[in-house]
């Protein structure tokens, strides 16, 4: 009974290890073989709202403001975006008259006039942004057919591929939770921003469109946006691709998510209370259990 | 061990503090994350950043009226005849249920002459927040045909509350005269609201 | 382990009272309740548990005063609920990153019941009003997911709603005619979000119906403990229930709350798809549909059948299994501490649970759905199989005679574990 019993055990369970090995080794060779070609492994950077006690440097986020002026807003809106998050502390933090005077520039709709038409008039602080297509169609039929994406959360809802073993999965996955890995679609902005580079000699790179190394499949509508000094930064920053790409970037990691800094700063507070709390309790309850065998 | 804790002997002091010093350091934090779930409800940011409106004056002729929304409330804006605005300003203050101006943003004890609640330069304009003090039914008195009450004012159908041409209560249950809203003259022809 | 009432109401209001709704005596019944002493820290998941579906239902209480039920201004209320709702954002990372930790803790919960063996008799009725719970969970995480109306929450409520079109093999159009009675139309749309909208409001509130059937059923029966044998004598083996597990309990629940936290303000995101902030758009497939890391091992073994209905049945089929484990397990002894080989096909359905998650995420290679296939084989093997064949070929290790044998020999250490009987030390 009891070697009948344990060979049947060794032999179902030595079935599942053997199992389990085979189907795993199979299955990250031609997975990892098949994405290698052409696959451009995003680097994680530092940002001032990363980690435990981020926040968005007010000076990157203005000169990040004058590159979505100077170049992105031209075919990208900010459509969950108010014109006065522009003034509220923790962001641009921009004079109130500027920003009037930005939000100015553009007509929104309110109500109808006498006559029964819509009434036009310049947006204000109170109005979300306007962007510069009244829809997706018009922006396709200006644009060559691409629709730009709207960029109010667009470094929330990006992220990046990486090429994981899956034995190395675990790890990876606890390292990115330790290490409050948040800012992947920021990274990944950054990169594409930055990834303008020469097709490789055999891509067939359709007409109108750009060869970037990050977007996935390579050809990408949009032209290369910044170049070396297409900014010009009121602060002397040097006005490089990088340091254009990284400004915008933090911008667009400000306007996902302007409660942040907020959320981060409670967050402190909450830990420190609930491992005090936790510790507390822990005594109350070793008080308690004290005289109790168990 | 008994069915039911009925605490134990032992160093009392210690193991009081320690539990009261749980107990309370918990409550504190319970009532902490209260505030979040009442704040929720209070107006947000794009509600608060509703300020103000731009209201053109021109398309309303002498002894007329128009109603506009401002922060989803209906706002009076009356282009009263010379004898309305006399009649307003001969009142005296003695005659008045509420005597006070009831300006938004002035002092409350500012008395309610017509001059107060109305703008030096511009008296035939008054601009007032058409919602009635009592329970805040929208008082007749805008559109040509309205019954205006006994006072020329408004006249609220709700429970017969009656306002003079100056929005002041003069009859029924309101307490207080028709609040005025924030205002400026841009120009002769143009108000901005809030 | 059902136990008489011992308050004596002691003024002649709780007197009055009592005579015509004895909640008091209910309340003070449930305090007392004598709960073994060798509980370990699993234990302490029944009660995070209740503290979730709360705090679920209070924040989903709050983001109902802001979110609008419609295709046009869904996606944009969320984010209106993020950006200008005073404290919003916490009320939404809270749900969300709490229906997360909801899983994690029944998962927990559930992985404990079946290593100790606490669905046997007399705990089938306790262990099928659980599973029951986990069903309506799965529905109402799944409906909740689909209001934010982002491209992966539109996707997944068309995938699986589509599921009920396989239906069509059956019998021509049962399935067609199934899922545009889901829809209220012809496609995901404005009806089909109101309703998942109105059944999410509702469910959590039958799940409350739900949970306190289970903790009736538990206090009939009483708490099945680490080593799987009944409670002999309640003065030596028992505790009362206030204030030796709520102080324990609590304890856990903060702690859990640490980690609960770390999620919602620092990481709320992760375990998130980012592709959920793009606004659905029913022209375009995002390339990879995942759904939430909860639902993984089940949307895996509904890849790894290549039939349509098979997948589906065989989804569907790997919860409702699990409704008839208190009578596929056919060992007589509880505890998996003592049963040796019942220990390691434990250890393997919990890593093929683990392994069927990270597959349910992969793309769908050759390897892939053979590897899905592999743990979806053992997945049911571990029920159909092994339970009712390992129960009887099994030889279990001896069982101490009562809860007090595990604990009268060792030194108090006051570490709450008590599971094993401690040979010498």
């Amino acid at each position: 009974m009891t070697t009948m019993t344990s060979s049947l055990v060794r032999r179902s369970l030595g079935a599942f290890v053997i199992g389990s090995v085979l189907s795993a080794t199979a299955f990250s060779a031609p997975a990892s073989a098949s994405e290698t070609a052409g696959h451009y492994e995003v680097p994680r950077l530092e940002w001032t709202f990363g980690g435990l006690s981020g926040y968005f440097d007010k000076q990157q986020l203005r000169r990040g403001f004058k590159v979505y002026q100077t170049v992105c807003q031209a075919c990208h809106n900010l459509a969950h975006l108010s014109y006065r998050n522009l003034t509220q502390p923790g962001g641009p933090e921009l004079p109130k008259e500027e920003v009037e005077a930005y939000a100015a520039q553009k007509q929104v709709a309110d109500g109808f006039n006498d006559a029964g038409e819509v009434n036009m008039r310049p947006a204000k602080l109170a109005d979300l942004f306007v962007g510069p297509f009244k829809n997706d169609k018009e922006a396709a039929a200006a644009l060559n057919g691409s629709v730009p994406p709207d960029l109010s959360l667009i470094t929330k809802a990006r992220s990046i591929e990486r090429n994981i073993e899956w034995y190395a999965f675990p790890f990876i996955m606890l390292k990115d939770i330790l290490t409050q890995y948040q800012e992947q679609g920021a990274d990944y902005t950054h990169a594409l921003l930055t990834g303008y580079t020469d097709p490789p000699a055999d891509f067939n790179l359709l007409p109108g469109l750009s060869y970037n190394r990050v977007f996935p499949g390579h050809q990408i509508g949009m032209p290369q946006p910044l170049s070396d000094g297409m900014v010009e930064y009121d602060d002397g920053t040097p006005s490089t691709l990088d340091q254009q790409a990284k400004d915008v970037t933090a911008f667009l990691a400000w306007a996902a998510e302007p409660s942040l800094v907020e959320r981060k700063k409670l967050g402190a507070w909450v830990l420190i209370y609930l491992i005090i709390l936790a510790g507390l309790l822990y005594a109350s309850k070793k008080l308690i259990w004290r005289n109790v065998k168990h | 061990m008994a069915t039911t804790y009925d605490g134990d002997q032992g160093d009392v002091s210690r193991r009081d503090f320690i539990y009261l010093a749980t107990t309370a350091f918990a409550a504190v934090g319970a009532a902490a994350a209260l505030w979040p779930l009442i704040d929720q409800m209070n107006p947000d940011a794009s509600a608060l950043s509703l300020a103000s409106i731009d209201v053109d004056l021109t398309p309303v002729p002498e002894g007329a009226a128009i109603t506009v929304l401002w922060r989803g409330k209906p706002v009076f804006i009356r282009h009263r005849t010379a004898e309305e605005v006399k009649k307003a300003q001969e009142v005296p203050i003695a005659d008045l249920k509420d005597p006070y101006a009831q300006v938004e943003g002035a002092p409350s004890d500012l008395p309610a002459t017509d001059a107060n609640r109305t703008k030096a330069g511009n008296e035939q304009w008054l601009v007032l927040i058409g919602i009635c003090t009592h329970l805040g039914c929208v008082p007749k008195g805008q559109a040509p045909g309205d019954e205006r009450g006994p006072y020329g004012g408004w006249f609220c159908p709700c429970h017969g509350s009656a306002y003079d041409t100056a929005g002041r209560i003069r009859q029924g249950p309101a307490p207080r005269n028709l609040d005025v809203p924030p205002y400026a003259f841009a120009t002769d022809t143009k108000i901005l609201i809030g | 382990m059902s136990h008489a009432s011992s308050y004596e109401p002691k003024t002649s209001v709780t007197r009055w009272l009592d005579a015509r709704l004895p909640i008091v005596r209910f309340i003070a019944d449930f305090m007392v309740f004598p709960t073994p002493r060798n509980l370990n820290y699993l234990w302490t998941f029944g009660a995070i548990l209740a503290f979730m579906l709360i705090a679920q239902i209070v924040t989903g209480v709050i983001l109902a005063m802001h979110f609008a039920p419609n295709t046009a201004l869904a996606f944009d209320s969320v984010e209106k609920i993020m950006r200008d709702v005073n404290y919003g954002w916490l009320m939404r990372y809270a749900h969300a990153v709490g229906a997360s930790m909801f899983f994690l803790a029944v998962y927990i919960h559930m992985f404990r019941g079946i290593y100790y063996g606490s669905y046997k008799a007399p705990r089938e009725v306790l262990w099928m009003i659980g599973v029951a719970i986990f069903l309506v969970m799965m529905a109402t995480a799944f409906m909740g997911y689909s209001l934010i109306w982002g491209q992966m929450s539109f996707w997944a409520v068309t995938v699986i709603t589509n599921l009920f079109s396989s239906l069509d093999t059956l019998y021509s159009g049962l399935g067609t005619t199934l899922v545009q009675w889901i829809w209220g139309g012809f496609s995901v749309d404005n009806a089909t979000l109101n309703r998942l909208f109105s059944l999410h409001y509702l469910l959590p509130f039958v799940l409350v119906g739900l949970v306190v059937l289970h903790v009736w059923a538990l206090h009939v029966v009483g708490s099945n403990n680490p080593t799987g044998v009944e409670v002999k004598n309640v003065e030596k083996e028992t505790l009362p229930f206030y204030a030796y597990f709520t102080t324990k309990d609590l304890f856990a629940l903060a702690a859990f709350g640490v980690i609960f936290a770390y999620f919602v303000f620092f990481t709320p995101n992760y375990l998130g798809d980012a592709v959920n902030y793009v606004p659905a758009n029913p022209l375009l497939t995002p390339p990879h549909i995942v759904p939430e890391w909860y639902f993984l091992p089940f949307y895996a073994i509904l890849r790894a059948v290549p039939s349509k209905l098979g997948g589906v049945l065989a989804m569907f089929g790997a919860i409702v299994v699990l409704f008839f484990v208190p009578w596929l397990d056919t060992s007589r002894v509880r505890s998996a501490s003592y049963r040796p080989m019942f220990r390691w096909f434990f250890w393997a359905f919990v890593f093929s649970c683990l392994a069927l998650g990270y597959l349910g995420a992969a793309p769908v290679t050759e390897t892939s759905t053979m590897a899905s296939q592999f743990f979806t084989f053992y997945y049911f093997a571990f029920f159909l199989i092994v339970m009712p064949v390992v129960g009887i070929y099994e030889t279990p290790k001896p069982q101490p005679d009562s809860i007090a044998d595990t604990f009268t020999h060792k030194s108090d250490d006051g570490s709450g574990r008590g599971a094993r009987p401690v040979a010498a030390e």
